[in-house]
């Protein structure tokens, strides 16, 4: 079984899956269950200011997307920080990571974006003996009408600022969360890393509604008949959050730097396309709060397997791997030409390829009065929609035209790679086709 | 309780009230919106749907699968509705593996199809249950059409023409409505008086008497109908019963299978009923199916079907045969009555090996015994009392595909009829037909 030991920041867990901050990790009882069950860290449930803590709403907090089957798919929440008192907080992990030393304990801050308000907090933080903190600028709803959270995750000039003052008044790594309710995530992430950040780490939760009471017309979750904006995460939300992970590992000026990844991740193979874009370890939250801590045996025996399989014996083997084929539309190689091919053994006849491309793509398969569907190669423009839309697994593939080969829709050989740059169509093309 | 299957004789109440109850219960328990949900999901809302193809009355099914699956059962019960009106029976009665489910894509890919039979029930259930009815008549033509029989065609029919805006009338010669689906089809496949209910709730489109009592042969005559209504349907099913020609089969305890089931399903307390220790039922159709579970169920200790061909060119579906098979019912095939021993009431049936030579079935000359307090011949049902100035066809009501016969102004459908299964569902879709192609020839005389 390949090792799962990873250096994140210099702090090491036994394995890269750490749990986000959230309620899994809001108290000393949590905690230590989680590490029991064989959580490599946690960041601990965002700690607010001295004095009474933020109240909660008093009634649902969550709302939900199902599959059929009662599937969480999406999970939203209208939670705050945490509403335990500071000073119960930090005894709590004191005593955790005092009792798990080889596990990775980081503590998760949302403070008034004051510099007075960081330097009080953070001494009595570093005294617990956490291995790092974390700046929560993500959170969307309730503390960002406060101007915390995501109001100053927004606007990159107090990230860097604020960032600064910790690097200034805290001695351990400062990991800056992300929020992704931005249009373009690589200014807040260059923000925290001008403000020397060891890390960031995203996505925080995305604005949303999950859905509409149409008795009451009121958003859900409801309380007493109103709705608000949450904060959604859980499977749904990964492919977004892969993105915003990617360019921020390909930006040229944030390439290499530190990153843990957070959205979605509720597989062992959701933890590795993170880490093969670039992210140094994970943090789970919904994955955790809809099966329980359990999960994580699934995901360290999983990505084991996996590794082993493909010879990686450390997760640095592959952390970042898929990095550079991350690229931009116009880099694409224009000469690249499939065909949809239709295996017809495995073929089940439902008609759902005949269907997309014949209603609403272009009209490149056919159909015999049989039900046998074949691919007009002179039409498919290899858009892929059949494929997605067959219930069969590996029935239709995507074949290759070889350098040479005639594509019978344009009539022309395939040409070796040219992209959108040369293209005589392209106006601002630096170079003419040959 | 006195008597149990070991009990000699014809007997009543073998079984407790309470064993009863459960072995009568619905075949197939009904889906919960979460069951029929994750069972919908399953629909693959194929293109040119192959399981639509195969439903004799054409149901949207990925529609209406569709339509569950989004919360609207009721939307889904009106798309089963607008092909099927006995869609409700047609849910809990057709051999759907040998319908929709058998075309079904899953069932190609991977042996398991989407659940369409209950998903309908699911759907039709709760539609029903809520007690309206979901169609409108349209303005009166003042057109009058004669419907003779109740059964599913005549129902379909009469239902079809109400909702075109003509008067219907009804004439059945039994006491209730329903044909088959009342006095027929198996009781756990229409729990809860079901039949019925549905016959209520269709009329609930008004427009259509219905009067029991009356039929040919019991004070209707075809051309007194003719000359009094603007068209005549016939859906009177096979009455009559084949004979087994062996010897013996006048005794006692011998008797025909419809009529025990007929008699099964008016009961109102089936511990009254009385049913042999040893029973032997004669045939390979869902009728000899019917007759052997029910009554293993009603308590008798054996009970065996004898077929006189192999198994796989019986009547009676695999499902059909399975079912059989799990309740204790032998099947033996390949063996032909060859006569009913007993003094007065048969106590044994002597059956005669078969084989098929050239092309045709013979006895082989071994035979041997089976004990049998009871008989029941489930051997094919034929037509019976129908008007002598239709023509035939195969021993039916010959029609052509717009269900006219050769007299103008009557049509035909269901089992009486040339063409189509005799199965609940054909006989719905064949009245259907029949009612538009009646309402088209009446619209077009002006
Ligand atoms: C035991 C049994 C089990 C079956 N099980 C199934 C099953 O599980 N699934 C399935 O799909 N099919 C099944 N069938 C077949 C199905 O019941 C028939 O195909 C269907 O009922 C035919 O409908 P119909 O309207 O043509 O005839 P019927 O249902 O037979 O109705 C005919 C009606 O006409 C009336 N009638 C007859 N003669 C006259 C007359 N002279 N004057 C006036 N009225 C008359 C009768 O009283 C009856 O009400 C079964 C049949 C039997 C016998
Ligand atoms: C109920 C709830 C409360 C959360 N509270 C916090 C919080 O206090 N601080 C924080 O940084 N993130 C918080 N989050 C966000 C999660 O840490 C995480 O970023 C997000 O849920 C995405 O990960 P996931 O898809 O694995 O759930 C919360 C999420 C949930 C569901
Ligand atoms: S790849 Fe697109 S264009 Fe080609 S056959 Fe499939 S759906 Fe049609």
């Amino acid at each position: 079984m390949a090792d799962l030991t990873t250096t994140f920041l210099g702090i090491t867990s036994p394995n890269p899956f750490w749990l986000a901050s959230a309620p899994p990790t809001d108290k000393e009882y949590n905690v230590r269950r989680a590490f029991e069950a064989g959580w490599g860290g946690v960041v601990w449930k965002t700690l607010g200011s001295e004095g009474p803590p933020v109240v909660n709403v008093n009634g649902p907090r969550y709302g939900a997307i199902w599959g059929a089957d009662r599937r969480l798919l999406g999970l939203n929440n209208i939670e705050l920080i945490t509403d335990r008192d500071l000073h119960r907080n930090l005894e709590e992990i004191t005593r955790v990571k005092k009792d798990y030393p080889d596990r990775a304990v980081i503590v998760s801050i949302m403070v008034p974006c004051e510099e007075e308000a960081w330097k009080a907090i953070l001494p009595l933080v570093e005294a617990t003996g956490a291995d790092g903190i974390e700046l929560n600028f993500g959170c969307p709803h309730g503390m960002a009408e406060r101007g915390m959270g995501s109001a100053v995750g927004q606007v990159p000039e107090y990230i860097q600022m604020v960032t600064e003052w910790c690097k200034t008044y805290y001695s351990k790594p400062v990991i800056v969360k992300l929020t992704p309710n931005i249009t373009d995530v690589r200014y807040p992430a260059r923000a925290a890393f001008r403000g020397n950040a060891d890390a960031v780490s995203l996505i925080n939760t995305i604005n949303s509604i999950t859905s509409v009471n149409l008795d009451a017309m009121s958003p859900e979750p409801m309380i007493d008949g109103k709705g608000t904006h949450g904060g959604y995460c859980g499977p749904a939300v990964k492919p977004i959050a892969m993105n915003m992970v990617a360019e921020i590992a390909r930006d040229p000026e944030t390439t290499g730097k530190p990153i843990s990844a957070i959205g979605g991740v509720t597989t062992w193979r959701d933890a590795a396309e993170f880490m093969a874009l670039g992210a140094g370890n994970v943090q789970v939250c919904t994955a955790a709060m809809t099966y329980g801590f359990k999960v994580v045996q699934e995901m360290i025996s999983g990505l084991s397997q996996w590794m082993d399989e493909k010879g990686y014996t450390s997760t640095q083997d592959f952390i970042g791997m898929a990095v550079p084929n991350v690229t931009d539309w116009q880099y694409l190689n224009l000469n690249y030409v499939t065909k949809a091919k239709i295996d017809q053994e495995a073929c089940i006849k439902c008609g759902r390829c005949y269907a997309a491309c014949e209603d609403t793509s272009h009209q490149a398969i056919e159909m015999s009065a049989d039900r046998v569907f074949t691919v007009k190669d002179e039409d498919c423009v290899a858009c892929n929609l059949c494929v997605n839309v067959c219930p069969i697994e590996g029935c239709i593939s995507m074949e290759e035209l070889a350098l040479g080969a005639l594509d019978e829709r344009t009539g022309e050989t395939v040409k070796p790679y040219a992209n959108w740059t040369t293209h005589p169509n392209n106006p601002d093309a630096v170079t003419a086709a040959e | 309780m006195s008597n149990n299957p070991t009990t000699p004789g014809i007997q009543s109440a073998r079984l407790s009230g309470a064993v009863l109850e459960t072995n009568f219960a619905d075949l197939h328990a009904p889906l919960d919106t979460h069951e029929a949900h994750v069972a919908a999901d399953r629909c693959y809302f194929c293109h040119d749907a192959p399981c639509q193809v195969a439903c004799p009355t054409a149901i949207d099914i990925p529609l209406f699968i569709r339509q569950i699956m989004t919360g609207t059962p009721e939307a889904a019960a009106k798309t089963i509705f607008d092909q099927n009106i006995l869609g409700g029976m047609c849910a809990r009665v057709c051999p759907t593996e040998e319908l929709c489910e058998e075309a079904c894509v899953r069932e190609a890919a991977e042996g398991r199809p989407v659940e369409i039979g209950r998903l309908q029930r699911y759907a039709t259930d709760r539609l029903m249950a809520r007690n309206s009815h979901p169609f409108t008549r349209a303005e009166p033509t003042g057109r009058r059409v004669a419907v003779v029989g109740a059964g599913p065609a005549g129902l379909a029919c009469a239902h079809r023409l109400a909702m075109k805006g003509h008067e219907v009338v009804v004439y059945d010669h039994r006491a209730k409505a329903g044909g088959l689906n009342e006095f027929g089809i198996a009781a756990y496949k229409s729990t809860d008086d079901f039949a019925a209910r549905e016959v209520s709730w269709l009329l609930g489109i008004g427009g259509i008497t219905i009067e029991t009592g009356k039929g040919f042969g019991a004070g209707l005559a075809l051309e007194a109908l003719q000359a009094e209504f603007d068209a005549v349907f016939l859906g009177i099913g096979l009455a009559g019963v084949n004979a087994l020609r062996a010897p013996g089969e006048g005794k006692a305890g011998v008797e025909d299978a419809v009529s025990f089931i007929a008699e099964l399903r008016q009961a109102e307390d089936l511990s009254a009923l009385p049913v042999g220790r040893n029973v032997v039922v004669i045939g390979g159709g869902m009728t000899a199916i019917d007759a052997a579970v029910q009554s293993k169920l009603l308590g008798a200790e054996s009970v065996t079907i004898a077929y006189r061909r192999g198994a796989e060119r019986m009547g009676a579906s695999q499902f059909e045969q399975d079912l059989a098979a799990s309740r204790g019912v032998r099947i033996l095939t390949n063996v032909m009555p060859k006569a009913v021993h007993g003094n007065g009431a048969v106590a044994e049936i002597e059956l005669e090996y078969t084989a098929e030579i050239d092309g045709r079935l013979q006895g082989t000359g071994e035979t041997f015994r089976l004990p049998a307090d009871q008989v029941f011949k489930a051997i094919g049902q034929t037509l019976e009392g129908a008007p002598g100035a239709l023509e035939l066809q195969g021993g039916k009501i010959r029609v052509d595909a717009a269900q006219r016969t050769s007299v103008a102004g009557v049509w035909a459908g269901g089992d009486c009829a040339s063409g189509g299964e005799d199965l609940t569902v054909t006989a719905v879709a064949e009245g259907r037909d029949a009612a538009e192609d009646i309402h088209a020839t009446l619209m077009a005389a002006g």
